[in-house]
This record gives structure tokens, C-alpha cells and sequence, in this order.
């Protein structure tokens, strides 16, 4: 009885904490609807710096609150709504909640770079080791400080929704936010209000949830998952009900854990260890209130999507196809063994990016599981009988692909924010659930045998890293084929009205079962391909985040765009290994290249497409390119340049020069001779690269290259006379459109618009 | 004459709200059918009804005699059910062509892309064809939702206010466009503020206030109708 007392006790108080988060976060989401999943981070963020000031700098314990809870947090929650968000508010759903995994991914980088694991001191609880007898049962200080923290929080945001004139602007804005602008509340101020309150009862949750599960970033931010769960039980809407399912939550957790100290309690079930059981509660329960949720309804008058992605061109995709195979075969023949892997990795992460072409790009939808798919083709290539054979591959790939089919079957239901946590749910049962089981991984890694194609051994580094462009190129023009298919129109069509395609005879559910099928099949490439030891660790939600987040970055409607996602992916960790220095940066820049996007939802590809694109209908220019190109091979080929110097020079040439082209044909005089003049300083630094940075380490020169190529890139283009955008028809034209574009510049000169 | 559609005493209910409260009314087979009425009468709801995408609080939906009632919305396409909205549900990333194109494949017809020309000409946006649907100017874009619903070869064709964002000739040119539909054979029901529009070419009108039924008829019995009058056109005589 007693033990039940305590059990009950320690459930109060963590469902205590669970509902002060998800109370934070269900304040920001119906003022602003965003749903922060950063708001965990906010929390661990919130407690690290509490450490920090209480137990590093000594501080008092109200100080430090007031520091953290009232400065920190709160303009945390400003600079986020402010900086992060406010420029996104016409934009997708889908584009709103990347930038918050952005955020979280940011947030991840930056406690553990300012904050790394070793040597911590013990985070305590506040009155740490004084304990009040409760019922007969001693319970600490801190857990009854969460408890009245909780009640408090639940009577002050009753006062403040329905007694104080902000409260009650909030909910009139929650209610109808035209009608309350219209009335003379200001949504904007109120949002960016409701995020400071949001991130400090972020931060509180963090505070006092850090001192009974101590600092660690990954499991402070997945506080989160509790808050999710608890908040869909309000359905997002209701705070009593959201307090109710956090104290349901709390209560099992504990229960659990009381449970399996019991006798009674089953080690295994059907062979497979319940250990993770508890640990997964949160998740489970947010799972199933998802799979509770009614359908989701048809709704008119979607977001206008700004993303687009252009019809890929057979010619195009071809001509990339070739020019990806041809030069991982050039390049590999120069790389040394050990960057030949890093490339195999970058390749390996591309494959997992362009998984999210179809599923994401296309037909609009969220995954937070790219690699958990990966991860379950890993583990299904080691257990299939046949060591590599094609056959199994091609097993591993179908059924993976119906694994994804069924997963998302009930998911399917669901749609924008329900659907991502649903993933997000899956990707955390998986890996807590499956991928922690001995039977799995043994001893926590996994064999993954290379694929066996006679006459070629993929054990070696060079013809893995052919093959796996290979197969990067095969999935690619499978797309584009895709893309340009019946099926692929409808994917779009899905992503841009839902309503439409279902009156038009479209099966919604099938439509979705098939994006998240063929998405599972190419994500399980990215794990069956992956030869070698392989641990659950590479498989884990947390590094599903990144993906996501380049996919979208890079321009996740585009094959092009998801190689170059992957790529930067794999030179994040090149960097990150060879130099490690500079880790901590490479750790926040997928969080930090993330916030961009609120800039160009179309990501980086489409940019530099665009600036491709006059060079390719200028014939001159684009000779010149090539012959540029060649002209580097064969010096290369002599031995006149390095293979450094070749990459380097390549590099410059292709991304610095080539796009400013056709706008030199057109330069004249001075401007030109000193546009040439830097091209050829630059031309001359990157051939002879070798000699210059001798001593750089690899992640060094890579920087050093990027750095070349934009201050060349920059210089040439501020200097030479630019060429004129091309105009792009839009909806404003008010019926200009009849008018030849000399008629149109001709009035415009008519009316001075341009000189 | 038989009739197409008939709705049987549909009341929808939005919380404490009636949408609809009632309504009952025929669409004649090749008819042009007008629905007008005041914003907020219902009339969208009523089309919502008919699509399957809000299922009544009570009443019936028959097509043909047959009770349609449970029929889930992507089933009623096949079933010859096609509509435009008013708020314009394009598929805006996707091209005039490939708009129209979606909508032929999703009704399995034999030759998609001809009949995708097919319907761009009919519509007059020929010169539109590659044209992103989101940058497409109200009046086209409007034109663009006749025909992709015209893809999907409806026998009833629910338009909901496709004159609003047309010039004048422009209107003309889509009265035209109803005339030729219904002598081949496409049943429409019209939902229009477009008053010369609609008794122009409508055979039959009903009439929709606060979700009730207050009058049908030929147009020329609707614009001597002095509940009409009262309710709607005011003083327009």
C-alpha cells in the first residue's frame, strides 16, 4: 500500500511537469499556430543555463529563476517568434514545422557545444536532500515544487485567459483572428506574447524535470514527446484536458515503473525484452491518441503553397545521371581510401535525402522516419538469408516498403502537424522498441552484407562508392519518371488541393499509402546499401531531423536538390571528423541553414538553377564552360595540376564563374578586364591549391574552397553590368498580358518606371 | 422532363447554426439550373452536400433515383458528380495543362491529354497552357476550374460563382459556354451573383434564403417574385 502511495506520488509529479510543458506549448500554438517542436529544447535549453548560473557560477536559486524564467526564456521565445518564424506566416504548414525542427536541431547543436558531456556537475533539485513525509512516504522537495507549480500555472493561466485584457485578446484571437485584428487586438504582439510565456513554462518544465532525470540533451528535449501526447489529449484546444493527460501520463509511467519491480511483471513478451516499455510510455500514448483522433475533414481554401518544383526534364536528368556517374568514377580514381568512405557516407545520406522527394516534394507530406526505414533495410539486409544476394535486396526493398505502407495507413488518416508526430512517434517506438532488442542488433550492431554483383567486389571503398552513385543516379531517373507519370500529377495535385483531387475520383488514402510505400523503399536502399557494421545509434530520430530538414533546405522537390542535401550532409561530417575544431559548427549549421528557408522555400538547388539558366541558352557561354572543364581534366591528366588543385579549380569554375558568363559576354572595358583578372587570381589559387594549403588538414581546405568560391563568385558578379532577370508572369498584371514584352518596356519607359 | 438530382429535405447543422434547414429541390436533366441567393443562404453547404464532402443532418441526396447519401466524395465523380469552387481550389504548382490533365486521368478516359486540350480550348486558355495555375489571373483561373471539372466528364456540373472575377465579354463568353454545355448534354447547376447571367441562360431558379428554399421557378417568375424581391434582389426591377 505504501509502495502504491509513493508510486502514485512520483506519477503526480512528473505528470506535474508534463502538463507545465504541454500547457506552454498549447499557449503558443493556438495564439500563433505554430507547433513548436523545439519546445522541449527551449526546456533543456532553459535548464542547462540554469545549471550553468546555480551551480557553475554560484548564484542563489531565486536569482538564477529570475535570470532564467523571466529573461532568458521569455526572450528566447521573442527572438524565436520575432527572427525564426515571423516571415513564415503565409507559408506552408509543412514549411511552418520544419522551421521549428530547425530550431530544435539548432538548439541540440548548441547546448552540446557550449555545454559538452564530460566532467558535469550534478544538476540538484531545489531543498536537494530535504524530504516532507507525505502520507507516510518521504518525497523529495523538488517533486512537491513541481506539483504546486503545476497548480499554480493551472489557476494563473485561468486568471490570465479569462480575467486580464491580454488573456482575453488571446482568446479572441484563437476564436477568429480576423475579427479580432478587425476589433483592435493585435495578433502579432499577442503571439510574440504567448511565445515568451510558452518558452518560460518551457523552461520551468525543463528546470525541474533536469533535476530528477539529471542534464542530457537528447532526453530533456524529448520532453517534448510528453507535452505532444498530453496536448493531443486537449486536442490541442482544451487545458483542463491537457493538465488530465499529463497526470494520466505521469501516473502510468510511474505505475509501469513500480510494475516492473514486481515479480508478476513479464520480462519478455513473445522473446522480446520489455525493458524499453516505460521509456516508450509517452510515445505509445502519443501514438495511440493520434490513431484516436477522427478524420481528418476535408478543408476548403488550403494554403496557397509557394513551394514548386519544375517538371524534371528527360534530357536534364539524363545528362546529371551521367555526369554523377562519370565523375564518381574520375573522382574516386584521385581520392585517397578514407575519403572515399566519407564520400560513400555523403552518397549514403543523399539516398536517405532523396527518399523525401517523392513523399515530401511531391505529395506534400511530413516524415520525421527517414532513417528509421533505413534502419529497418539495414537490419532486414543482415537477417535475409542469401549474404548479399540481389534477390534479397530487391526482398528487403518490398517489404520495407510495406512496412511503410502499413505504418502509415492509420497515420493516413491524419494530416499537416498529427501526421509529422505520428512519424516522429513511430521513428522513437521503433527505436526505443525494436532497435534496442539483443535479438536486433547483437551486442547493438548489425552485419550488413555487401550487395554480391559478379565481377565487382562492393567491399572495396572505390566500387562501393561507384555503385552507390549508381544507384543514387537509378533512383533519380526513377523519380523523374515518377514525376512525369499520372501517379506523380497526382501526388502534386494532392499537396496543392486535397479538396479538389477527392471531388475530381481521387483515393486519398491510397494516394498517401503509395508516397509513404515508395519513400520507405528508397530510405531502406539508403540502410540495405550500407555495407559493414551498422549500430542502432545511426537509425535514431534525432538524426532523422537533419535530413528533413537538408531535404527541405535544399529543395526537396528536386533530385538535383535532395543530391546536393546529401552532399552537404556528408561534407557536414567529413568536416566534423577531420577537423575537430570546428564540430560544434558543423553540429548547429543544419539547425541554422533550416531558418534560412523562411527566404526561399524553394531551396538552394533551384537558386543556383536559376543561375545556371541563362548560361545554358547562351550557347557561347556554355562552350566556354565546357571547354573550361575540359581544359581542367587535361591538365589534371598531365600532372600539371593536382587532384586538389582539379577539385578546387572545378569547384570555382562550375559555381563561381560559369554563372556569371553570359553576363561577361556583354561587359565591356575595365569592368571586364578586371572581371577576367579576378577569374583568372581565383582560376590560379584553386589550380595550384595543393602547393598554397600544404598544411591544411582536409575540412580546412574544403573551407577554404567555399570561401574562394564565394568571395570570386561575389566579386565578378558585383562588378560586371548585369543582365536583365527574366520577367515572370504574374497574377498582378492586370491584363497586360496581351502585350509583347518591347510594347510593355516601352510604356514602362513611357511612364518612367525604368529609365 | 426527369430529374437529375433531387435533394429531399437536407437540413445541415453547424453547431448550433442551420445551414440548411429544409431544403428540398429537383435539378432537371440537361437544364440549366440557377441556385442564387444572399451570402450566407447555404448555398455553398448545399454543394458541399452534394459532393459528399458534409454529409447531412437530415434528408437525402438522389442522383438518378438513387440515394447517394453514404457515397464517399471520390466515388461521386465516377457517378458523374463535377464542380468548381468559389474560394479556387487549382492545383497551383501544377501547370493550366496538367491541371486538366490530373483531372482526365483521375476519370480514366481513354485519351487523357487530348481530351486535356480538348477542354483548355473550349475554355479559351490555349495561350495559357504551360502557365502555372497559381499565377494565373482570377477571370483564368476561374475558367481553369470549369475546365478541369469538364475533364472529369460530369454528367451534373455544380458551378460555384464562376462569372466573379470575369469581365464582361468574358461572361458572355461563358453563358455561350453553358448553352453548348447543356445541348451536349451536361446538366449544370449554377450558383451566381451575376443576376443578368443567370436569367439569361437559367431554365429553372431556385432561390436559397437562411437555408430555406424561398422560391424556384423560370426566371421570369423568380424576378416577379416579391418574397424574392424582399429577400434577394431588392430593388432591381
Amino acid at each position: 500500500m505504501q509502495q502504491l502511495v509513493a508510486y502514485t506520488i512520483i506519477g503526480l509529479t512528473t505528470g506535474a511537469i508534463y502538463a507545465l510543458a504541454s500547457s506552454g506549448l498549447l499557449v503558443t500554438y493556438v495564439t500563433s499556430g505554430v507547433f513548436n517542436i523545439a519546445h522541449g529544447a527551449i526546456g533543456m535549453i532553459a535548464a542547462f543555463s540554469y545549471w550553468q548560473v546555480r551551480f557553475e557560477w554560484g548564484w542563489s536559486a531565486p536569482v538564477a529563476l529570475i535570470a532564467i524564467l523571466g529573461v532568458l526564456c521569455p526572450t528566447l521565445g521573442l527572438v524565436i517568434d520575432r527572427v525564426a518564424l515571423r516571415g513564415l506566416a503565409q507559408a506552408t504548414e509543412v514549411t511552418r514545422l520544419t522551421a521549428t525542427v530547425a530550431l530544435m536541431a539548432a538548439f541540440i547543436g548548441i547546448a552540446t557545444w557550449i555545454w559538452p558531456p564530460e566532467n558535469r556537475q550534478p544538476f540538484r533539485g531545489f531543498f536537494d536532500g530535504n524530504n516532507v513525509s507525505v502520507l507516510g512516504v518521504n518525497v523529495g522537495w523538488n517533486k512537491i515544487i513541481a506539483l504546486i507549480a503545476a497548480i499554480a500555472v493551472a489557476v494563473g493561466l485561468r486568471i490570465l485567459l479569462y480575467k486580464t485584457r491580454l488573456g482575453i485578446q488571446m482568446r479572441a484571437v484563437v476564436d477568429d483572428r480576423s475579427l479580432a485584428e478587425l476589433n483592435g487586438a493585435r495578433p502579432a504582439r499577442i503571439a510574440s506574447a504567448s511565445w515568451a510565456l510558452g518558452a518560460s513554462l518551457a523552461g520551468l518544465a525543463g528546470i525541474l524535470l533536469a533535476a530528477e532525470v539529471q542534464l542530457n540533451v537528447v532526453p530533456l528535449t524529448l520532453l517534448v514527446i510528453n507535452a505532444y501526447a498530453a496536448a493531443i489529449f486537449g486536442r490541442l484546444k482544451s487545458l483542463p484536458l491537457t493538465f488530465l493527460g499529463a497526470m494520466a501520463l505521469g501516473l502510468t509511467e510511474a505505475y509501469l515503473l513500480w510494475g516492473q519491480g514486481q515479480s508478476w511483471f513479464p520480462e519478455t513478451i513473445g522473446g522480446f525484452s520489455t525493458a524499453g516499455l516505460r521509456q516508450a510510455t509517452p510515445t505509445i500514448f502519443l501514438f495511440l491518441l493520434l490513431m484516436l483522433l477522427p478524420q481528418a475533414k476535408l478543408r476548403a481554401g488550403a494554403a496557397r503553397v509557394r513551394e514548386r518544383s519544375a517538371i524534371p526534364q528527360w534530357n536534364i536528368a539524363i545528362l546529371g545521371a551521367a555526369v554523377l556517374v562519370i565523375s564518381s568514377i574520375a573522382v574516386t580514381g584521385m581520392m585517397t581510401r578514407s575519403n572515399t568512405i566519407y564520400l560513400i557516407q555523403a552518397l549514403i545520406m543523399a539516398l536517405a535525402v532523396v527518399s523525401l522527394v517523392p513523399l515530401t516534394g511531391y505529395a506534400g507530406l511530413v516524415s520525421l522516419a527517414p532513417l528509421t526505414f533505413a534502419g529497418i533495410g539495414a537490419v532486414l539486409m543482415s537477417k535475409m538469408p542469401g549474404d548479399g544476394n540481389i534477390v534479397s535486396l530487391i526482398a528487403v526493398v518490398v517489404v520495407v516498403a510495406l512496412i511503410g505502407a502499413v505504418v502509415a495507413l492509420p497515420a493516413l488518416r491524419l494530416e499537416g502537424i498529427y501526421l509529422a508526430l505520428a512519424t516522429g512517434a513511430f521513428a522513437l517506438l521503433v527505436s526505443i522498441l525494436v532497435f534496442n532488442q539483443g535479438k536486433i542488433f547483437s551486442n547493438g550492431v548489425a552485419e550488413v552484407p555487401p550487395l554480391r554483383i559478379p565481377g565487382v567486389d562492393l567491399s572495396q571503398p572505390r566500387p562501393k562508392a561507384i555503385f552507390l552513385s549508381v544507384a543514387f543516379a537509378v533512383v533519380g531517373l526513377l523519380l523523374v519518371a515518377l514525376r512525369r507519370s499520372s501517379l506523380g500529377r497526382q501526388f502534386v495535385a494532392m499537396k496543392d488541393s486535397p479538396l479538389a483531387g477527392a471531388t475530381l475520383g481521387m483515393n486519398l488514402v491510397r494516394t498517401k499509402a503509395l508516397a509513404f510505400a515508395m519513400s520507405a523503399a528508397i530510405a531502406s536502399l539508403a540502410g540495405a546499401l550500407d555495407a559493414g557494421k551498422v549500430a542502432p545509434d545511426n537509425y535514431t530520430f534525432d538524426r532523422s531531423l537533419p535530413i528533413l530538414l537538408l531535404a527541405i533546405v535544399s529543395g526537396v522537390g528536386s533530385i538535383g536538390g535532395a543530391f546536393f542535401g546529401g552532399m552537404l550532409l556528408g561534407s557536414n561530417t567529413v568536416l566534423a571528423s577531420i577537423v575537430p575544431s570546428i564540430t560544434n559548427i558543423t553540429r548547429v549549421t543544419p539547425g541554422l541553414i533550416g531558418l534560412s528557408m523562411g527566404r526561399n522555400p524553394n531551396g538552394t538547388a533551384s537558386q543556383i538553377a536559376t543561375g545556371f539558366r541563362p548560361v545554358t541558352s547562351h550557347p557561347q557561354s556554355l562552350l566556354t564552360a565546357l571547354s573550361g572543364i575540359g581544359a581542367l581534366w587535361l591538365l589534371t591528366s598531365v600532372d600539371i595540376i593536382s587532384h586538389w588543385g582539379f577539385f578546387a579549380a572545378l569547384v570555382i569554375w562550375g559555381l563561381g564563374i560559369v554563372p556569371n558568363l553570359p553576363a561577361l559576354a556583354v561587359t565591356s572595358g575595365r569592368s571586364r578586364v578586371l572581371c577576367l583578372l579576378i577569374a583568372a587570381v581565383g582560376m590560379g589559387i584553386a589550380a595550384f591549391f595543393d602547393d598554397i594549403f600544404e598544411a591544411v588538414p582536409t575540412g580546412g581546405r574544403l573551407l577554404a574552397i567555399i570561401v574562394l568560391f564565394v568571395v570570386v563568385g561575389n566579386a565578378i558578379r558585383r562588378i560586371h553590368t548585369p543582365v536583365a532577370p527574366t520577367t515572370k508572369s504574374s497574377p498582378d498584371l492586370m491584363g497586360l498580358t496581351g502585350f509583347t514584352p518591347e510594347e510593355l518596356s516601352q510604356s514602362d519607359r513611357a511612364i518612367k518606371v525604368v529609365p | 422532363m426527369t430529374a437529375l438530382l433531387e435533394i429531399r429535405s437536407v437540413a445541415v447543422r453547424f453547431g448550433g447554426v442551420m445551414a440548411l434547414s429544409g431544403v428540398d429541390l429537383d435539378v432537371q436533366k440537361d437544364s440549366i439550373t440557377g441556385l442564387i441567393g444572399p451570402n450566407g443562404a447555404g448555398k455553398t453547404t448545399l454543394f458541399n452536400v452534394i459532393c459528399g464532402i458534409r454529409q447531412p443532418t437530415t434528408g437525402v441526396v438522389l442522383l438518378d433515383n438513387k440515394e447517394i447519401n453514404g457515397v464517399p466524395t471520390q466515388k461521386r465523380s465516377a457517378m458523374g458528380i463535377g464542380r468548381t469552387f468559389q474560394r479556387l481550389e487549382l492545383f497551383t504548382t501544377l501547370s493550366v495543362f496538367d491541371n486538366v490533365l490530373v483531372a482526365a486521368e483521375l476519370a480514366r478516359v481513354s485519351n487523357p491529354h487530348a481530351v486535356a486540350r480538348e477542354q483548355i480550348e473550349l475554355l479559351g486558355l490555349t495561350d495559357r497552357t504551360d502557365t502555372i495555375a497559381g499565377e494565373l489571373p482570377t477571370g483564368s483561373a476561374r475558367l481553369l476550374e470549369v475546365a478541369r471539372a469538364l475533364a472529369g466528364r460530369p454528367r451534373l456540373l455544380l458551378l460555384d460563382e464562376p462569372a466573379s472575377g470575369l469581365d464582361d465579354v468574358e461572361t458572355q463568353q461563358l453563358g455561350v459556354l453553358l448553352q453548348q454545355l447543356k445541348s451536349l448534354g451536361i446538366t449544370v447547376l449554377l450558383v451566381e451573383h451575376d443576376m443578368s447571367l443567370i436569367m439569361k441562360v437559367c431554365d429553372q431558379i431556385h432561390v436559397l434564403d437562411l437555408g430555406n428554399v424561398i422560391a424556384s421557378g423560370t426566371p421570369d417568375q423568380i424576378q416577379h417574385n416579391p418574397s424574392v424581391i424582399d429577400a434577394y434582389l431588392g430593388a432591381v426591377r
